[in-house]
Formats: structure tokens, sequence, C-alpha cells
């Protein structure tokens, strides 16, 4: 039996939440998680959509899991283990094909197939992008500072990120101010001239992202990518045994282990603020919780104009909140598959190449283009994809024989025109498996079923405003100090004892656990 | 996924063990037979045949070909005639080694440049704005190192070629069983020693090989591995890209970079030819200092056998090559690192390549090298001693 009275209240429980939760109630205090699905997860689940078939109905690797969440939330122990994926493979229609493998010779053969320049570009463009991770790394667990201010906290935790600045070698620092003002594409183009080599280490600077790899500010959404890491290897991508859900399950585990009480299908309708304090939250079906701290999952506009009325709010802030940019281009597709699909341009013996990264993403100007079918509010006629084929590495994710098949899916806008109906679903749907099946013509004898997320899918299931993965764009102007909102980024907000925990703060987006984290810390130095 | 050198055919019917390994993205042998001891002892007391092929090789041509390469390298190609080869190293605009190689001046305005690592990138995009064309050759010359005392006596039957005249680091044209073969007086041994280029074409290498293995028998010729190579340029005192310094690209810090001066090549860096890259860069170096200092060590062997006996154990010198990087100390500080050695059985020395602070690097002083005596770790004194550690007359002598 649970009484309404708690220390903090968690709204959602995606993985940010179930993070913030684990570490209050570590720090002992009592918190309640409030999960509007019949499961936690948010956008980190697996969902059996179709029966015997697990899909990545979301989210699907993961590498920028911090570190520290890991280790301090034990969650190998808690049931997390995660696979990395070891190989790229890259179909191209002329019947060639781009690879990468995790050994580095075998690597080195497969592009230098396409240019010997990009074979020797390669290895010292991984060691430059390791570096650059490794020297902004100590970024991502910093409550950003306001640099405005001269409170000695702010002034150390400036002084903090200069100190970061200025441990890294002269040209690297150099690197990493133009990098942070240009397109993947220029960037990329500096190193390498091979088109498929070009368009996927591009995707890496569109994911998620409603900007095409020749828009300046995708250098840091490429940037940001790297950052990830596997057991110290950085830049390493893995699956999740049992999917992304079941990291969500480890945190959750962790979390009620440390006293976590969390309640499913209990959607928040509203944060309730008495004398501009939050002090507790409102169900949909009029359940009221009460607690000292209340902290958002949600993303900045959801949380702000849906969950806070306006009165409680400053009109500047809310002017920042209306202007914080969510437009999403992004769609997931999973297929049921009765066996594998045959991809026309992958040469015998190299079929372990399907148990890594499937992208379609022949060069950068495929990108640019699907982003331009998108731009004015339409779908990529023929999107980029980034795929695999999960049961390939878990064969629990389909029964014997069977496999699952993810695709992440860019463009095609969050704000369609006309609206995301059943038929444009339909329709869209069969944009990327016609576009697929150009690479492995038997895809469609082999669909058992087909599903598709679009933007207006991940917000109405899940919440998340315009559907966007990152709750907001990686943009440099809403990053940092400025995300979501300037003087409001160290996870505190306009109103007492409401906080926000989730990527719609510092350091953003992907399956991080870091503003659960930061959050968690923020809170606990202010209830000190 | 991994490549065939031309002469994979011959040397893989010769592999009595499967121990092959990696170069530069081809299998190569480490030994044919089963242990690498007699290879080793075939080059410093009669001929072994050594597979370099996997060494990247470029064309250089055209009018500025002069111009670019002493651009590029540290040491001055001018003064290298045509018929002759230098070695350098090349940095990039800090002072830091990218990598080393040879230099043969093949013709008139035409050059062949080798190197440890793939440069064409590197090479390409210092020739902007110069007439000069980059070919990269490395598939289509086959090279053998054909090294020992026994090594001239043994190409003599095959080539009327003048190698008793020929000088160290020149080179000849001749032909060998009726195929044109470039025969340099080179090597990474520090012997007398031979280095043949050829085309790749099977025919050719086939042509080759048997004359030299068949020929070879009465000269003692062992086809040898990269076990008994290693040993061998250890001796030389040759240091070796990615075990004695990182090449500058693959370095995560400038610490870990390396200045032509650390390595012991600052005898190659040449301040008065003109401007090349990195030259500002390490004239600053010179007039502060470098760092570091390459030197040779000799670990007091008897120590280590005695510390052995001392647990009834024989004494394991180290026949194989050791490829680790070791610190060095004096008085319990760090003054450097080793990172190759080996037991000479041609000094009879336990000899370790190695890079210290410069104070501590004078003929005569003394660091402390931790090693294992069984399960134990022990401090023993390694003393240093000038480079090269084997340098017979043999090397470059001439008639």
């Amino acid at each position: 039996m649970s009484n309404h009275r708690y220390d903090a209240i968690v709204i959602g429980g995606g993985h940010n939440g179930l993070v913030n939760a684990a570490y209050l109630a570590k720090a002992g205090k009592r918190v309640l998680v409030l999960e509007r699905r019949h499961v936690v997860g948010g956008a980190t689940v697996t969902e059996e959509v179709y029966p015997g078939f697990k899909f990545l109905i979301f989210s699907y690797l993961i590498s920028l899991l911090r570190p520290e969440v890991i280790q301090e939330l034990e969650l190998a122990r808690h049931g997390l283990e995660i696979m990395p994926l070891e190989s790229t493979y890259v179909p191209l229609l002329d019947g060639n094909y781009l690879a990468d493998w995790p050994d580095h010779d075998a690597t080195k053969y497969e592009i230098s197939r396409h240019s010997k320049r990009d074979a020797e570009a390669y290895d010292e463009y991984a060691r430059t992008m390791r570096r650059l991770a490794l020297a902004v790394r100590p970024l991502m667990e910093l409550i950003p500072p306001d640099p405005t201010s001269v409170s000695p906290k702010d002034l150390a935790t400036m002084a903090k990120v200069t100190g970061v600045l200025n441990q890294m070698r002269q040209d690297d620092f150099y690197l990493l101010s133009r990098l942070m003002t240009m397109s993947a594409a220029d960037f990329l183009e500096e190193w390498f001239e091979s088109p498929p080599l070009l368009g996927t280490k591009a995707t890496s600077g569109i994911i998620g992202t409603f900007m095409g790899p020749r828009s300046p500010g995708t250098g840091y959404v490429l940037l940001h990518h790297y950052i990830g890491e596997i057991d110290g290897v950085f830049r390493a991508w893995g699956f999740a045994r049992g999917g992304t859900g079941a990291l969500s399950q480890a945190l959750a585990s962790a979390a009620r282990e440390a006293g976590v009480e969390i309640k499913v299908n209990s959607p928040v309708a509203q944060v309730i603020v008495k004398n501009g304090t939050a002090v507790g939250v409102a169900l949909e079906n009029g359940d009221e919780y009460y607690a000292d701290v209340i902290v958002s999952n949600a993303d900045a506009k959801h949380t702000f104009l849906k969950l806070v009325e306006s009165q409680h709010l400053p009109d500047d802030f809310l002017h920042d909140i209306r202007r914080y940019r969510v437009r999403s281009p992004a769609c997931k597709v999973n297929l049921a598959l009765d066996g594998l699909p045959n991809f026309t341009s992958l040469p015998k013996g190299k079929e372990a190449l399907l148990r890594g990264s499937i992208e379609i993403a022949p060069s950068i100007d495929y990108l640019e283009r699907a982003y331009d079918d998108a731009k004015y509010g339409g779908w990529a006629k023929r999107p980029f994809m980034d795929a695999l084929i999960p049961s390939l590495l878990d064969p629990g994710m389909a029964p014997p024989g069977k496999h699952v098949m993810s695709m992440f899916v860019e463009y095609a806008a969050s704000d369609l025109e006309g609206g995301w109906t059943e038929e444009k679903k339909a329709e869209f749907l069969d944009v990327v498996i016609d576009t697929l099946a150009e690479y492995a013509p038997n895809l469609k004898d082999i669909i058992i079923h087909k599903h598709i997320m679009t933007p207006a899918d991940i917000e109405q299931t899940i919440g998340i405003s315009s559907g966007h993965i990152f709750h907001g764009e990686l943009a440099l102007q809403q990053l940092f100090f400025l995300r979501p909102s300037p003087k409001w980024s160290n996870y505190r907000t306009p109103v007492p004892n409401l906080y926000m925990c989730g990527s719609s703060t510092h350091p953003g987006g992907c399956i991080t656990g870091a503003p659960g984290r930061n959050a968690a810390l923020a809170i606990l130095e202010d209830r000190r | 996924m991994l490549k065939k050198t031309p002469f994979h055919t011959w040397t893989s019917a010769l592999m009595q063990a499967n121990q092959w390994r990696r170069w530069n993205g081809y299998e190569v042998a480490s030994a044919y037979e089963m242990t690498h001891d007699r290879e080793y002892l075939a080059i410093r007391n009669a001929c072994a045949l050594i597979d370099i092929s996997p060494l990247c090789k470029y064309h250089i041509s055209g009018p500025d070909a002069l111009r670019f390469l002493n651009r590029l390298v540290t040491r001055d190609v001018s003064a290298c005639p045509i018929g002759g080869m230098l070695y350098t190293p090349w940095c990039n605009s800090q002072g830091q080694v990218i990598d080393d190689g040879t230099i043969a001046h093949l013709d008139t305005d035409l050059y062949r440049l080798t190197s440890a690592e793939p440069n064409l990138r590197w090479l390409q995009d210092n020739a902007i704005g110069m007439q000069v064309q980059i070919e990269d050759v490395g598939e289509q010359i086959a090279a053998l190192a054909l090294q020992g005392p026994c090594s001239r006596a043994l190409l003599q039957t095959l080539t009327d070629a003048p190698l008793a005249s020929l000088k160290y680091y020149g080179f000849v044209n001749t032909t060998i069983a009726g195929v044109p073969v470039m025969i340099s007086r080179t090597g990474y041994t520090g012997d007398l020693g031979y280095e043949l280029w050829l085309s790749a074409d099977a025919d050719s290498t086939a042509a080759v090989w048997q004359a030299l293995t068949t020929a070879g028998r009465s000269y003692g010729l062992h086809p040898a591995g990269i076990w008994a190579l290693d040993v061998a340029r250890i001796e030389a005192g040759l240091i070796m890209l990615d075990v004695d310094y990182t090449a500058a690209p693959q370095a995560m810090t400038a610490a870990q970079a390396s200045s032509p001066f650390e390595i012991g090549l600052g005898w190659a860096v040449n301040f008065k030819k003109g401007n090349f890259v990195g030259r500002s860069a390490l004239l600053a170096e010179k007039e502060r200092g470098p760092s570091l200092q390459l030197v040779g060590l000799e670990v007091d062997h008897m120590a280590f056998e005695r510390q052995h006996h001392e647990l009834g154990l024989p004494v394991p010198y180290p026949f194989k090559a050791w490829r680790e990087v070791v610190p060095l100390f004096v008085d319990g500080q760090q003054v450097g690192y080793a990172t190759s050695g080996t037991w000479s059985p041609t000094l009879k020395k336990y000899i370790v390549l190695a890079q210290v602070q410069p104070k501590y690097a004078a003929p005569g002083s003394t660091v402390t090298i931790d090693l294992m005596v069984d399960r134990y770790r022990r401090p023993f004194a390694a003393k240093v001693v000038k480079l090269p550690f084997f340098n017979p007359a043999r090397k470059k002598s001439v008639g």
C-alpha cells in the first residue's frame, strides 16, 4: 500500500527518468515514478507487436550510455548485456558495396576497394575523432554553467570547461572549433573522397536531426555520436540482448532495488503548483500525488506547455520553450521476416556483415536529397535507413529460422502536409520497403508483418513533442547552457521544486542516462 | 581479406608450423621452420632470403620530383646520384616523424620511395602546386632481401653485375634468370646484404625465386621470417615503426609522437638544404634539446642468469625479440623506456633499444630495468652503449 506522499515524483519512466529515480533513491529519497504506458522505458522499449517477434519500435542501439551509470547502478548485475555491432555494410545499387569490420586490415582492404587515399585517411580520421571525443567527454557530466554569472559555482564550472579545452592538442582545439560550426558533409569532405564512405560517415551527423548533411551544425551531431563507448572503446555501438527494452528493465530493476516505486498506466495530466511552488502531480483520472520535488522526464514542450499552467511560468521562458525546435524527421520501421533478406551486392563469404549495421546511405547527395524531399512537409522518396537484423545477434528476438529487421528511417516530416493519416502511414511504409527491396529483391516475399512508427505515432504513444527522438534538435542554438532555455539549462525550472531530467536538458539526446544522473545530482545539491 | 605477396606460392610451401603474421595487410612468415633460430643464424653465418614485398613503394616522377622530395623529407635528396639510395625519415609540420624509408634515384626526374606504412595521401597532399606524378607501385613491385656474409657470392653466380664494387646504398640494374632485377646494397640486418626489386608478375617472381633458392643450396641459403629479422635488426640498432616509435598520425598525444632527434635520426636532418616540412619545429627542438635520446643498452645478463640458477632454473634468454614498452629507472625515477629487446647469439649479450632522457644517455651510464625471473619481478642493471651493437666491416666493404 502506498500513501500519496513522497520525497520525489518522477513524471515519465523513460530511461532518464528511471536513472534519475534510482540515483535519488540511492541517496535515501522515497521516489515514485509515474509512467503513462503499461511498460516503463519510454522510447527504450522492446515490444512484441506481432506474436513471437520482438520489435525495436523506437530506439535500437546503445553507445552513449554513460559508463558511470552502468557502473554506479550495477546494470550488468541487473541483467544488461550489450553486444557491440562489429561491422557496417553499405550496399550500392550497382552491385558494389562498402564495408567496415572490427579488424583493421579487413577495413583497410574494404575501403581501398573504393579509394586508397580514403583507406589511409580512415585511420587518422578515427583517431582524430577519438581524441576529440575524449576531450569533450568530461563536458557530458557537467551541470551547465551560466556563463553570464559570476557566482563561484558558475565560475568554477566555466573554469572546468576551459580546463577541458586547454587540455586538448592545439590542432585538435582548432579542429573542434571548426567542427562545431561546420556541416558534417564539409567536415568529412576534408578527409574522404569516395561517395559511399562519405555517405555512411555523414549519417552520424543527421540521425534524429531535421537537417541535411550539408546543414551547418550537423558537425556537432556527428561528434555527439562519437562520444559513446562500450567498455572503453569509443564509437562502439551495441545491441542489448533483448533489445533496448532490456536496458529499461535493468534500470527499473536497479531502481526498485534502491526502493523506487514505479506505477504504470498512470499518465500525469498536470503539475500541481501551490503558491508558485511545485508540490505534486495530478493524473488524468484525477488521482493526486505529493512530493517535495517533482522531476519531469517529458520533453520541455510537453512539460511546460501541457503539464504546467502558463500562469506559473515567466513569459520570456515560455517564449523560449515555444520556439524550442522539435520538428522531427524520423520514423521507425520493423519487419517480421520469414528468412533473411538477400542483398545482391553482398559477396559470398561475407554474410557476417548482416550481423552489423546495414546502411542505405550510398552518398552525401543521397542523404541531402532525402532531406530536400522532406523539408517542405513531405517525405523522402528514397529514404536513408540505418538498419539491423537483431535476431542474428540475439536469437530470442524471433522464432527459430525467422528474423526481425529494424530500420531507422529519415526523412519524413513530423508536420507532414495533410497530416499522418492511416493512408499516409501505409504509403510511406511502402516507400521504405520498396527502397530496401531495390537492394534485397526477395524482401517483399519474406515479409510476415510490417510496422511503422511515424513521428505522430511516437508522439501519441510516448508523448514526445513532434516525436523528436532527442526531445528537441541537437542544434547549437539549444545545447549546453542554452538547453532548453538560457538561465534554465541546469535541470532547474522557473517553478521551484520542479526539475527536468530528460533529453531536453544537457547533454541532449540518445540513450545516455546523463540528464537523469546530472539532474539527480542537481536535486541532491539543492536539498542538502 | 589478407593479401598474399607475389612469393606466397613458394613461401607457403615452406611453412612448417603455420606461423604467419600480418604486415601491412599481407600474410608473411614469422618463421618457416618450427623454430626461427637457424633462420637467424643463416643471416649472420651464410645467407638468408626474406620476402619484403609488403613494403610500400611509390614512384615519384616529373620535373619537380627532386624539389618535391626535398620538401618532403629531412635529408638532402640532391646529394643522391642516379644509381644511389638514401635512408630518411619525414615529418609533419610539428617535426614529428610520420614514417621512415628509402629513396632510390632511378633515373633523371624519377625516384622510388619506400615506406613502412601507406603514404599516398601524405605524398599527394604535399605535391599540390608541383609538377610531379606520384604512383603507388606497391603491388607491382616484388621485393626480396638477401642478407648475410655469403649473399654477394651467391648473387654473383646469378648475374654479371659488378657486385664487388657496388657501394653501400648503391644499386645496379641487371637480370637474374632473364628477369630484370634492380639490386641495391641495402637491408635491415646491418650486415653484408642486398635487396632485389622486380616485377611482381608470376613468371618473374617464380624465375627469380627458383634461381636464388637453387643456387642458394651451395651457399647455405635459408628463407627467413620476421622473427629472425627482428633479432638481426636490433643487433644493427635499427628502429622499427610502431615498435620503437609511434607514427605521428597514430599518436593520441604529443608525448606519444617522436622527433627524429629522439629516435636516433638527428643525423638525417639537414637544416642547410632549404625548407622542408617540419624544419622550423625541428630547429626549435634542436635549440631546446630533445627530451629523449635513442640508446642501446646491454642488460646485465650474468645477473639475470645467476638469479635463475639460484632458483634452480635454466636462464631463458629471449631468443625471440620482444617488442614492449618497458620503463627504465634511475634511483626509483622513470627516466625513459625500452621498446625492443633480444638475446644476441652473435654478440652473446642481452641487448635493448631504448629512449632515455639525455642526461642518462651517455655511454657507460646505467639504468635499471625490471625483468621477470620466474614469478618474480626483479630489477637489473643495463648499461648504455653506442649503437649499432653489431657493425661488421663486411657491411660496407667493397672489392
